[in-house]
């Protein structure tokens, strides 16, 4: 039997962009109002979870080529790295540092190096979770990379 | 501040997550984790030195200073901890090396071992209940991940058994803690110990405190053992014997913690209750010893009797009995990895883990014989082996303390050690050789140098007694008057 | 308002030990996850559940809610949604290897 999907695959085309753009801009504004990587990443998985639902796995792993675990790892690999840099400089482990600089466009901004942090804790997120996705729903033989 | 502390833990970790990448690099992956391990051994042993000669040492994470931020803190007995636990993971390594197969490898094994060694060392350095809470849950999600590699139905039966139990003991640690923060209103160690030193240890705190001792009871296997015998003796040796040697020691770990630092106040309460449950744990772990003929289960339940006697010193809590059981956890974590690498070798050998279907062993496999008698005697506490200064000191302790009972039962496990561990002895490896020299499987070159270095190591630890007993002193002094630790950590802030 | 809270705690424990305590893993899953609710919302209702203001907005409100007790919540969060990931994915193959999903018939001693 064939489903007739029209409208749920017009939609999702627009929508999984209006998520996306949600979830990074909630990935920088949580710096100080409610947000950050962890719930930016999971928005940002939700994208990926409405994509599974209305196409299905191997379409999605041919659009996305990128290993999820891989992913999940590398997000650590930052958080951690970000955290051991501060070391080097004498500070104690996971110390932040800020300033304000004055970019071409944006004008006189506010740069953070937590927000490499949490753009590590981010990657994580949608690792882990797309990755626990895929496993109970049994995507995962199915995803190339 | 010292930033070293952090490197015991966070080096597992990165190693963990860099070998992902390198999935189908077995060789490869056991050289970097043991390296790893190797770097992370000889950092703690500076540090243990370090904390040795210039007292506890703490790190706050991003500057945050106690009582507001995350903190490590490195005493010397969790630093004691932390050595004994990166030689162990390091021989436990090289077992894996050789026996380990190529499909556990693809399976992730190495960087599932090196976070369960993050979440253990963690949980040692951690100063901060709801942080110790996470170290608790690093280590147990890899230890899920490890008891189901592979995937035999025996480890996926004992997997849902051995996660749902430890599901509902993190949800008690959860309302323990919950009730912890409102009615102390923090969660670092140091300032709830000084906050319960000052108001006194209410009855509403002393509950809490029994909710807890449920809780590192249940990952302990202090009474409640009943999940631990069948999960331990599911997985591949090296698995068991990983777990073995940590798993439980961490429980311990929390208790002592706990328990000395923080609710030290109502002795009759919380002390007796601890007795009164070291007590059934070494009468139902002789039992168990005794009665099974499976001798993985055997070596389980020799767990139990272990975990028994180290809290027998908690219970009693006099420095003596604090020093043997601090002597006594380093040696059975020695001890304990020995005793499941033998054992899984002979399984892997034999085919079978049933008493009765092995015999004559010795005639085969003689060094290994010889290496199962040495673990069954450093087990029983015979000198100049290490199990024998823990017991010494446990004793002495018992009798300055008139806990008579304690250390009857203490003893008497002893002998019922001694007596399990001597069946397997004289039933695999005496009597009529079965498998003739041809037929025999070959054992695999170099899987019994990891035992016999165990074996080299419990001996030096009895024999060289003199030169660490200086870090127990010290570290059964701290447990003992918890305003060292108090004080090192808040300062005069307090 | 955390008498309510707590009563709510209270049932929801019940109700996650009823499942629990069946024999059907599914059961036992949903139970866990339940379980984990009720504690959030106890430590939740352990940090007071005053009104206030969101900590980090503004400096200008006059009082805050606490905000440790969400801090440590998300991270509670965090592990009992990976934990219920891999006990599902665990019982879906021990379910597939073993076949059943009773838990009376998992404890055999038949394959040693």
């Amino acid at each position: 039997m064939k489903i007739n999907d029209v409208i749920l695959k017009t939609i999702t085309k627009a929508v999984v962009l209006i998520i996306i753009t949600f979830g990074i801009y909630l990935f920088f504004s949580g710096h100080n109002s409610p947000g950050g990587g962890f719930i930016g990443g999971l928005v940002l998985a939700s994208a990926f979870v409405l994509l599974f639902l209305t196409y299905d796995v191997e379409t999605v792993s041919e659009g996305v080529p990128i290993s999820f675990k891989k992913l999940s790892a590398f997000g650590v690999l930052l958080a951690m790295v970000s955290g051991l840099v501060p070391v080097f400089f004498g500070q104690p482990f996971l110390s932040q540092s800020f300033g304000y600089f004055d970019l071409p466009i944006f004008g006189k901004t506010e740069l953070a190096t937590v927000t490499i942090f949490e753009a590590g804790v981010a990657l994580t997120v949608v690792g882990v979770v797309v990755n626990i996705i895929l496993s109970i729903s049994e995507g995962s033989n199915k995803w190339k990379p | 501040m010292n930033n070293l502390l952090i490197l015991p833990m966070l080096l597992p970790v990165l190693a963990g997550v860099t070998l992902i990448f390198f999935r189908s690099y077995g060789r490869f992956q056991a050289l970097i984790s043991l390296a790893v391990m190797i770097v992370v051994a000889g950092l703690s042993i500076y540090l243990l030195i370090d904390v040795q000669n210039n007292g506890i040492m703490r790190l706050d994470f991003g500057g945050w200073e106690p009582p507001f931020g995350i903190l490590f803190v490195a005493d010397t007995f969790s630093m004691l901890l932390v050595v004994t636990t990166s030689i162990v993971t390091i021989i436990c390594l090289l077992y894996a090396a050789v026996a380990a197969g190529r499909k556990m490898v693809t399976l992730y094994f190495y960087p599932s071992v090196l976070f369960l060694n993050a979440g253990v060392i963690g949980s040692f350095m951690t100063g901060d209940m709801f942080n110790l809470f996470v170290c608790f849950e690093v280590m147990l999600l890899s230890s899920y991940a490890l008891l189901t590699l592979g995937g035999s139905k025996r480890q996926l039966r004992e997997a849902i058994k051995y996660v749902s139990i430890n599901i509902v003991s993190s949800w008690f640690f959860l309302v323990a803690l919950a009730f912890l923060y409102g009615s102390i209103g923090s969660l670092n160690m140091a300032h709830i110990a000084a906050r319960v030193a000052e108001n006194g240890q209410e009855p509403i705190l002393t509950t809490v405190s029994i909710v807890f001792l449920i809780v590192f009871s249940l990952k302990a296997g202090l009474l409640l053992y009943f999940w631990l015998p069948g999960s331990y003796s599911a997985p591949p040796a090296v698995t068991s014997a990983l777990f073995g040697a940590l798993l439980t020691k961490v429980g311990i770990y929390a208790l002592f913690r706990v328990f000395t630092l923080i609710f030290p106040h109502q002795p009759d309460i919380t002390s007796a209750i601890i007795g009164v449950m070291a007590a059934l744990t070494l009468i139902g772990g002789s039992l168990g010893a005794v009665a099974f003929n499976d001798i993985r289960k055997i070596a389980a339940y020799n767990v139990i009797i272990s975990v028994g006697f180290i809290l027998v010193g908690l219970s009693i809590a006099t420095p003596n009995a604090m020093e043997g059981a601090i002597y006594y956890l380093v040696h059975d974590m020695i001890a304990k990895a020995l005793l499941f690498l033998v054992v899984g070798t002979m399984v892997l050998l034999t085919g079978t883990a049933q008493i009765e279907k092995m015999s004559g062993m010795m005639k085969n496999y003689p060094v290994l014989g010889w290496t199962f008698f040495i673990s069954m005697l450093t087990l029983a506490g015979v000198p100049p082996l290490s199990g024998f200064i823990g017991k010494v000191f446990i004793t002495e302790g018992a009798i300055d303390n008139g806990s008579y009972v304690l250390l009857a039962l203490s003893l008497i496990s002893s002998l019922f050690v001694l007596y399990s561990l001597l069946r397997i002895f004289k039933d695999c490896f005496w009597g009529e050789t079965i498998v003739s020299r041809d037929e025999q499987p070959v054992l695999r070159k170099g899987i019994l140098w990891p035992s016999l270095i165990l074996v080299g190591l419990t001996l030096a630890l009895g024999l060289g007694v003199e030169l660490w007993a200086p870090f127990v002193e010290n570290a059964a002094y701290t447990l003992l008057h918890p305003e060292v630790y108090i004080d090192a950590i808040l300062g005069d802030g307090r | 308002m955390e008498t309510l809270i707590i009563l709510l705690v209270g049932v929801l424990t019940a109700v996650a030990i009823y499942l629990i305590l069946s024999r059907n893993v599914i059961r036992l899953i949903l139970g866990t996850a339940i379980l984990s609710h009720a504690v959030h919302l106890l430590i939740l209702t352990m940090g007071h559940l005053k009104t206030g203001d969101v900590p980090l907005l503004g400096e200008e409100a006059e009082t805050y809610v606490d905000a440790l007790p969400q801090a440590l919540i998300l991270t509670a969060i965090v592990i009992s949604f990976a934990v219920t990931a891999f006990i599902l994915v665990l019982a879906y193959r021990a379910y597939q290897d073993l076949g059943t999903d009773d838990l009376n018939e998992m404890r055999g001693v038949q394959d040693e």
